[in-house]
Parts: structure tokens; sequence; C-alpha cells
């Protein structure tokens, strides 16, 4: 036999790429149900006001057209907001679609044309005769600065907590340190622009009983959703989405494409289809515009004496959405004195969403700017002044680390990079016509677990399966957790079934803020262990005797057998222990929850250091990100490959949040006005260069079972500030404002 | 969109006697911009005429008189790589492949690329005033967001840019365009195929209601010792210029026997100064003759505020793509872009 080779570390293929590569996978717009009516949405035209008559008569005259449903005549609804509240909705009223005639933002859905076809339906949408009353509105933040206001408390607050309070006296401690810098960010809407459209299949199977496909980052939140809004009975609701096109936050709360397919299938009794198209993808959440103003200071050993980082950040009117902006700089600078500062200001927007490092990419990019400009300021390299200020506690709660390689990040990626090669002055280094710059920045995002549970069976034939409710986002869940299982119980990849996206299977909370490998991993890695017990004690009383005398601690599991670890012929297959087992499936689930207790001791976060050259080109600013080398300490990798592409999309993200990625706003007519991926910039292959990752070694024993952290996110979050730095040390231009346009360096 | 009959033409008289069988129709090339237009609900023929499987017009030849002419029905694509073009007019070929993307490329055509619709975001929000979408309407561009609109040749009716990147080539190349259509056929010298907006710029070009283009020649001359084609946009591939320039230069020595200059992304056509130009002829081959060339081009332009920058940078450009021309290895394949 050869020697075992744990699951945990090895960089397994995505077991489902071979599905999608191919085009065989399928996805919640991808199901042919017999009869299936299609539904397209129609919106609205104006940002604000109220619909005074909506003449559907032309659409409906249409040969194949079933109906038209409005705020007019949708069928009644749940009543209270908390019947549409979902697991990641903020404080406030859950936008509820076709409501009534009111108008709340431009691109409000306000009816859904179900047709035949696709076609007919989307020409039928067109066939509208809708008289609007306009009313005055404001979609522009910064304008709207002086009305910025604290943000209301509610549910969500507990993943994202407000600002600490203020330490010291910021004013008198910033006023007295000779090293003082300020500055102000501005931060324009991004849309996640995820490449699956948004889709919901809902297949009617009579009597109450819905199957929808949907396209979500959490199956039973859209369950919940859908049997509380529409009065059915959970266990009638089965909601499957074993495929998703990327969601990077904005399948985390339930999308009208649900509702009204849920509805029109409800009321037409058929099966429908509701797909939005790209233009509407631009008309549910986005990342929040967001304006900083940044005051650090530092006495001159470089020692950061204050800090003081306000943001204001945009939200809907009816619902206040938060994230965390300001709780990071003093996670990593211990100083004496700070001043975190959070407010929000209510615009005639839909509610923004989570988007990949919600909070994080934004805060962090003003801070690492504005300890850029400081260690510019102070003459101290910038690397350097991160060494100086490094602590191991979080001074902002005052909390020790569960662990924290960050230096081991500066020290590896600087070596990697040739931050040594670096000359501090700006402009100073060259290559042909270009300039060349180097800039770094820190990264971090917490390290969270939520509760879950997952079911193992094993079967006659000695294979594995597990069921657990959450999605695969296209992050590597499905292979990730069969390597867990695997591992748990000593068996190849090959002999576990990881089945999942459904919300007929053990509960999985939404799927997001880099918690799924933490959270499901240790459902997974807990009923594996159980698992192990159950076919120790059943290999006990087995004929024969074989494990005697010993414990489950004497033995190991290995290539589908039990063995005493010291005596090797002493082992039971798995198929003779079902054998003895009458045959029939070991069957067993657990709950895993965080050891709250525990972990309250601790503050949990993964790092990185990131490494940027850029070139820029002196007479036409034109930009290039040439190489970049991000260093990450996230705790236990479970599969490096899939954590380096996860870290890769995040350093790409980076490329476009600092460069090329905008949502463009009209203010005077209230609207975006590139819906759509010609104009709405993400990077494309000319753009990015040389990219490197290096998974820094840490343990852990305190986050969780598995000693992960995730990586969903960390990637993203130091890139942005290291490209601005690098262009800041190649030009002498600090440019605070997102996405650098290359006319702003002329 | 709308429902709509679909016609193949077989010919050239075949597909002027469809299109002229009554109703609202449209000819129908790569579809790569027309068919977008009808998804969004901006343009609603109730009939297509397919112009792909017309007889002839799917060639590149050589004239009698020495330059080239390119099918209007041959794709984009199949133009730049085709070895006459890329030999004798490398020119066209890079300005050609400084566009779209492949796939866009390989389905979009000659004839359609040169009348494809402007790329206002505004233009392409059927809900929002647009002169050029609804004469009359009002220009939403110009108190909106103007990033990417005109500087020079500019209406209070319509700011727009002409979006292509082939047509600055074949602007600079001094092409024709070749067209036959209800009454006959004609060619329009390529600097008055298109127009500015004036107060109808619901008209991109000079072309006439039902017109087919049939064919684009090429004089002989394709500068193709002294060429470049620069593109500044906002990400390296995939996005239509806010600035272009296509140079073509015959040297003697280092004087300037013949200079042709044209800017993308400035105009609402491919913007070429003649008297720049003759300026040049003469003058020696260096960035002080192409920076007061550059000064000539630009005179008059007028930004708004939020491309106001488009100025200096068409010069910086113009200097630049000048001095790339100069030095032939810069253009050959896998040499490293400037940018
Ligand atoms: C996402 C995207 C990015 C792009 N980026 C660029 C870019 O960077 N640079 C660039 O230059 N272009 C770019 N393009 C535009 C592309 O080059 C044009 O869409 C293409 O050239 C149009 O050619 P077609 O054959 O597909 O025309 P169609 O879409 O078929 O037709 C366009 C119009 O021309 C008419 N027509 C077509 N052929 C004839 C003919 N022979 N006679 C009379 N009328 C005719 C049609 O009726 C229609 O009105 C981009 C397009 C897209 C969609
Ligand atoms: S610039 Fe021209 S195309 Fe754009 S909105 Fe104004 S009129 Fe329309």
């Amino acid at each position: 036999m050869e020697p075992y080779k744990s699951q945990i570390g090895q960089p397994v293929s995505r077991l489902e790429g071979h599905l999608k590569v191919t085009g065989t996978a399928r996805y919640a717009g991808d199901y042919s149900v017999p009869g299936l009516l299609y539904g397209y949405v129609i919106n609205s035209t104006i940002t604000k006001g109220k619909i005074i008559s909506f003449d559907t008569s032309r659409a409906k005259a249409l040969p194949g057209v079933l109906e038209v449903f409005t705020h007019e005549n949708r069928p009644s609804l749940a009543w209270f907001d908390l019947q549409y509240a979902d697991m990641d909705a903020p404080p406030g009223s859950p936008f509820r679609p076709l409501q009534d005639a009111d108008i709340l933002y431009n691109g409000q859905p306000i009816g859904l044309v179900v047709a035949e076809t696709f076609e007919l339906a989307r020409y039928a949408a067109t066939l509208m005769d809708i008289e609007y009353e306009e009313e005055a509105f404001d979609t522009d933040l910064r304008s709207q600065q002086h009305l910025a206001r604290s943000p209301k408390i509610g549910m969500a607050t507990m993943l994202k907590p407000l600002p600490p309070k203020p330490k010291g006296n910021f004013e008198k401690a910033f006023n007295a340190s000779p090293n003082q810098v300020s500055a102000e960010f501005f931060h324009g809407t991004e849309h996640h622009n995820p490449l699956e459209l948004f889709a919901t299949t809902t297949v009617y199977e009579g009597k109450g009983k819905l199957t929808i496909y949907d396209k979500t980052q959490g199956t039973i939140n859209s369950q919940m959703y859908v049997a509380n809004i529409f009065g059915l009975k959970f266990k009638n609701v089965r909601v499957i989405s074993p495929y998703v096109g990327g969601a990077f936050g904005s399948a985390l709360r339930p999308q009208y494409q649900l509702f009204l397919s849920v509805m029109a299938a409800l009321k037409l009794e058929r099966s429908v289809l509701v797909t939005l198209d790209r233009h509407q993808m631009f008309t549910f959440g986005h990342r929040p515009p967001t304006v900083q103003r940044t005051r650090f200071s530092a006495d001159n050993n470089g020692i950061i004496t204050a800090l003081n980082h306000l943001a204001i950040g945009e939200t809907s009117r009816f619902e206040d959405y938060t994230e965390v902006v300001v709780n990071w700089s003093h996670m990593l600078y211990p100083a004496a004195n700070t001043l975190m500062q959070y407010k929000l200001v209510e615009l005639d927007v839909y509610s923004p969403l989570d988007m990949r490092a919600p909070g994080g990419v934004t805060g962090m990019h003003a801070i690492e700017s504005t300890i850029d400009e400081l260690a510019h300021k102070s003459k101290i390299d910038p690397l350097q002044l991160r060494l100086t200020n490094y602590t191991e506690i979080d001074v902002s709660l005052n909390r020790p680390y569960s662990s924290k390689e960050l230096r081991e990040c500066y020290l590896q990626g600087a070596e990697k990079f040739g931050w040594d090669k670096r000359n501090p002055e700006p402009r100073s280094m060259r290559r042909g016509n270009k300039l060349v710059g180097y800039g770094m920045a820190t990264g971090i995002w917490e390290a969270n677990q939520l509760p879950a549970k997952a079911e193992a069976i094993l079967t006659g034939d000695g294979k594995l399966k597990i069921n657990s409710a959450v999605t695969d986002i296209g992050t590597g869940t499905l292979t990730v957790m069969t390597q867990i299982a695997a591992d748990e119980l000593g068996l190849p990849v090959e002999d576990v079934e990881f089945a999942y996206g459904d919300s007929k299977k053990p509960f999985a909370p939404i799927q997001g803020g880099s918690f799924t490998v933490s959270t499901v991993g240790s459902a997974v890695k807990a009923v594996g262990a159980a698992m192990r017990k159950k076919l120790f004690s059943i290999a006990k009383k087995m004929k024969g005797g074989v494990f005697d005398g010993a414990d489950l601690k004497d033995v190991s599991f290995e290539g589908g057998r039990v063995f005493i670890t010291n005596d090797r012929s002493r082992s039971v297959s798995f198929q003779e222990i079902i054998a003895a087992n009458d045959n029939k499936p070991v069957k067993l689930s657990k709950f895993s929850v965080p050891s709250i207790l525990k972990l309250k001791k601790y503050s949990r976060a993964a790092h990185s250091a990131v490494f940027v050259e850029v070139e820029v080109d002196e007479e036409l600013g034109v930009i290039n990100v040439t190489r970049a080398v991000t260093a990450v300490a996230a705790g236990k990798i479970i599969n490096p490959k899939t954590a380096r592409s996860q870290i890769l999309g995040g350093m790409i993200w980076g490329i476009s949040k600092a460069l090329r990625e905008e949502t463009i706003q009209d203010d005077g007519l209230g609207k975006y006005m590139n819906q759509n991926l010609s104009e709405y910039h993400i990077p494309v292959h000319a753009d990015i260069h040389e990219l490197d990752v290096i998974f820094v070694d840490e343990k852990d024993t305190v986050v969780n079972e598995l000693g992960t952290k995730g990586v969903g996110e960390i990637g993203i979050v130091g890139m942005p500030p290291a490209i601005t730095n690098a262009i800041f040390n190649a030009t002498g231009k600090r440019i605070n404002q997102l996405p650098i346009h290359f006319d702003m360096l002329l | 969109m709308n429902n709509f009959t679909y016609k193949r033409a077989e010919s050239i008289e075949d597909a002027l006697a469809q299109n002229n069988s009554g109703g609202n129709s449209s000819y129908l090339a790569g579809g790569t911009n027309l068919v977008d237009l009808m998804k969004y609900d901006l343009t609603r023929p109730d009939s297509l005429v397919d112009l792909n499987r017309v007889d002839g017009h799917h060639e590149i030849y050589e004239t009698p008189e020495g330059g080239l002419l390119l099918g209007a029905f041959v794709t984009n694509a199949d133009t730049a790589w085709h070895p006459i073009v890329e030999e004798r007019y490398p020119l066209l070929s890079k300005a050609i492949l400084a566009g779209a993307s492949a796939q866009i490329r390989n389905m979009a055509t000659n004839g359609g690329n040169l009348l494809q619709r402007t790329r206002c975001y505004y233009f392409y929000d059927a809900n929002v005033p647009c002169n050029k979408r609804e004469p009359g309407s009002g220009c939403s561009a110009i108190p909106g967001y103007n990033r990417i609109m005109a500087i020079l040749g500019t209406s209070e009716s319509c700011i727009a840019v002409f979006p292509s990147d082939m047509c600055v080539g074949l602007a600079a190349l001094d092409a024709t365009v070749h067209v036959e259509g209800p009454t006959g056929s004609r060619s329009i010298p390529f600097a008055d195929f298109h127009r500015l907006p004036g107060d109808t710029p619901e008209i991109d070009n000079t072309l006439l209601p039902g017109e087919i283009i049939t064919g684009i020649e090429l004089p002989a001359n394709g500068f193709s010792k002294n060429y470049s084609y620069l593109k500044l946009r906002d990400r390296n591939s995939y996005a239509f210029a806010l600035v272009s320039v296509a140079t073509g230069l015959e040297l003697d020595g280092n004087v300037i026997r013949e200079a042709r200059i044209a800017l993308g992304g400035v105009a609402h056509k491919p913007w070429r100064v003649r008297e720049a130009e003759e300026f040049l002829a003469g003058k020696t081959a260096d960035a002080a003759s192409f920076g007061q060339a550059a000064e000539i081009i630009l005179r008059g332009a007028v930004g708004f505020p939020h491309n106001a920058f488009k100025i200096e940078l068409a010069k910086r450009a113009i200097v630049r793509n000048c001095m790339m021309a100069l030095d032939p290895e810069s253009q050959l394949p896998g040499a490293q872009p400037s940018v």
C-alpha cells in the first residue's frame, strides 16, 4: 500500500472543473422544464416619484403573453418587514418588489411580463404605457455629506461591529506630533457583475409545492425568504443552487428575480424562469460610494501616535447598510490616541450590498495610503514604519491575535519582490521612457466562524457521502469540503461525495465573508470525526476481536480501512464494518458551533503584505502594474491551488479597483450610465502581468478545529493602496480617488 | 427587440430591391452593432436584409491603379491579417487590430465598421434625451458625464464621437468608399464620408437611404515604411479610444516628404487637418516639428468638464505616435507597444 498522504494541503484540481469548462454544469437559468414560461422585468425609468397610470394592454394583446404583473394586480403578500428580511438584511425596511406605486430608485422593478418565450416577454416589456409623477431626488454622496448621520444598529452589526470608542486624546496628540498627514479619499459606486446573470427557475409542483433553481449564496436564505413572503410551508419550498457563476456578495441577499419568479409561478400555477439581463444587473445592490478622511501622526522614531479615520458611506432611504471601514487601522497600529467615525448618507438609490471585502478594501486603501505618506514625510522606509509599529495584540480591543504571521508576510514578500532595490525618492527609477515605482501595503480581514450542520453517510461500498445546504460560488467549496471529509476518514478524494447546494440538506449559513471553510468545513470535520468513532465502535464489536483492548486513539483510518496504528496487520475494512452493521449504511449528522467563550478572548484575522511595481508612461500617463507579490498568512491552507486562485482573483480585482472599474453615475439624471460590460471596465488579459502568491506558514489552534482563516477577501484588500503607493513612488503624485484614470497623471 | 422578417439577399440588386419593398428595413452585415441596437430597443427595423451571402465584394484584390480594394463584406479580422494589407498597408492592419476584440473582429465587416454608431452612453439609454437618437429631445452628454465625448467639431446639439479605429487608418490613407444605391453607383472620398453633427446629429454620414457600401479602395501609397497607430484608452484592450492617432510618413533621410495624421476619439468623424500635414512637408522629422503640427491639429479644440484633458493628451499622443513612426522596428509584430 502506498504511504498515506493527508488530503489537507493537496493542490486538488476543482472536482467540477470539467463540467464547467465543457458547458455541462447547469446554472439556475439552465433548467428546461416542461411548459416553462419566461418572465421579463419592467424597470422604472424615473428615479423618484409615483406611478400614476400603468397601461399594459398593448402587451397583453400579444398572442403568447400570459400576464403582466404590476403593483395593481399582484397577489396579496406578506405584511411585515420581518417577513421580507433575509440573513443579510441590514436594519430597516427591506425593498418589496411591486409593493405599491412609489418609485424609490432608478431601475426599480415595477412589473413582470410573463410569456411563452423570452424574446416575446422582452418585446412585450417595451410596449408599456406608464405615466409617472416625478419628484426631486438626490444620488450624489459628495454634495449631501452634510446630512451624514450615525447608522442604526441591528442584527447585521454582530458581524459588522461599529467603530470602537475613542482612545486617549486624538486632537492633542495629533497636534503635538512632529509628523502629521491628513488626506481625503473618494471611491465611487461599483457593481459586482458576476459573469452569470441572476436567474430563478421556479418549478411549480402543485399543491403549494415549489422547487426553485436560484442563483444564490445561500439556499436556506432563499428558502426562508420565499416561505415567509408567500406563506408557504418550509418543507414545501426547496431551493437548489448547485453551480453559481460568481456572485462576490451580490447573491447574499435574495434578489428581485426570485420574488417575481415565485410570485408568477404561484399565481399562474406554471413553472416560470426569470432572468435579468446585464443592464438589470445594475438595478440591485452595489458597493457604496464612500468619502473618507484620515489624519495620522508619528513621532520622530516613526512610532504612530494618533489615528483618526472618518468614513461617510451611501445607503438607501429604506435600509441602513453598513460595512466595517474605519476599524482596521487600530487593529494593525497600536496608537495611544484614536478617533474612529462612521456615518451614512441616505440617497435615492437601492441599498448597497456586500461586495468582496466590503468595507475592508475601502478602508485599507485610505489607511495604507496615509501610512505610506507618513513614512514619506518621516523619511522612513514604508516597510520599516510598519515593522516599527508591529503588534501581536489587537489594541483596538485589547486582545491577543489567535495567530499573526504578518511579520513573515512582510519579510518573505519583500525578499521575493526585491523591495531593497527601491529608491524612496519619487520619480527616481526609470525604464526607457517609463517611470518605475515600488509600493507596498498591508492587508487584513477578519476570520469568522458561524454555526453549521453536516451529515455523513458511509455506504456498503465503503464510500462516504457528505450533505450540506452550502453553495459553491465558484471558490472551490466542493473540492475543499471533499478534501476535509476524505482526510478525516483517510479516504482518497474519489471515494468521497460532497452533495451541496440544496436547502433540503443540513443547515449552512450564507456563503460570504471568507467564513465558509471555517464554518462548513468545521461541521464536515466534526461529522467525519463522529463517523470515525461510530465505525470504530461497530468494528470493536465485530467477530474475531481484531480491536480487543484497543481504543479509538490507538487506531488509524487509511485507504478505507481501520487498523491498529502500531500493528497494521490488525485491520478491518469499511465494507466489513458496514456488513457487520447488518449491511445498513451508517448515517449521522453533527452541528458545529464556534466556541464563543474561547474565541472571545482573541482577535482573529488573516493578514497579507502586498508589493507592487508599476510603470507609468511619463508623457501619456498610461499605468501598468508590471509585477505584484502578495504574501498571505491565513492559517491552514486546505488546498493551495484553489486558495492561490482566490488570491490571484483578489489581486486582479485590486488592479481593477485601483485602475479600471467604476459605475458611472449621472447625478443630474439620478442613474447609472454604463450598465454593460463594454463600458463597465474590468481588467482584460493585456492588463495583467506578473502576479505572485506566497502562503506563509501559520498555525492557529484557536480559530477553529481546522486552523483555517479563509482566503476569499484577503487577496484584494492590500492591492489598491500598494498600487497607489507605487504610483506615488513613480510619479510623486498621490491620487486618492479610485479608479485612477491615466489622464490624472498628465 | 421587436419581431422582424429576415431576408437573405443573393446580389446587390436583390438587396436593393428587397430593401425597397416598403416598410422600415435595415441591412445586416456582421450584426455586431445592429443587433445590440435592436436588443436595446433603440432601433426597430421590421425587416432585415442580410448582405452576407451577396455574390461578390467578399474579396481583397489589387487594383490596376496599384491600390487595393477591400470588399465591403470581408471581415475586419480577414482584412487585418490579409498578407497584402499586412505588407503594404500595415497602418490599417494595426488600426483594425486595436479595435474591439478578436471575437467581434471575426464577425464585423468592413462596410459595417464605417456605419457603426457612437458609443455615447446617453445614446444607448432610450430613457434620457439624446438629439442623435431622438432629434430635438436635447443632449444629455453636454451637462452630463462627458469624459468620452468630442473636443473638435462639436455642436450645441451633439458632442458625440465616432468610435471606429479602422476608419482612422482609412482616413489617414485617403481611402475611397464605393457605394451602390437605388439610383446607381458612386464613390465617396473618405474625408467626405462621415460628417460633423451640426444641427442634424441624427445623420452620421453622407450615405443616402438605401445605399450599400460595396468596397473601400486604398490608393497605392500605404506608408508601409514609416507608420504607427497609437490608441489611448481606459484599459489595454477591448475599450474604445479616448484618443487615437494614425500616422504615415514619407521620409527623405530625416526630412519629411509627406505626412498623414488622423485622430480618433476626438470628433464625430476621423479628424484630419491638411494644414498640419502641409506644414510638416519639408520639415525635419523630430519632436519639435510634430509638436507644432499637433498645435495646428488641435486648433479650435474645446473641452467639456470631464474631457478637457483630451486636448493635451491628443497633442502628446500625436508627437509620440509620429516619433514611433520613425522607428519601424517598434511597429513589428511582437514589438513592445510603447504604452
Ligand atoms: C463590445 C464592443 C466593442 C467594440 N470595440 C471597438 C473598438 O474598440 N474599435 C472599433 O473600431 N470598433 C469597435 N467595435 C465596433 C465594431 O467594430 C463594429 O460593431 C463593427 O465594425 C460593425 O460591423 P458589422 O459588420 O457587425 O455591422 P452591423 O452591425 O451588421 O451593421 C452596422 C450598420 O451598418 C449597416 N451596414 C452594414 N454593412 C453595410 C453595407 N455594406 N452597406 C450599407 N449598410 C451596411 C447596417 O444596416 C447597420 O446599420 C466594438 C463593438 C462592440 C460590440
Ligand atoms: S452627445 Fe450626441 S449622442 Fe450623446 S446624448 Fe448628446 S446628442 Fe445624443
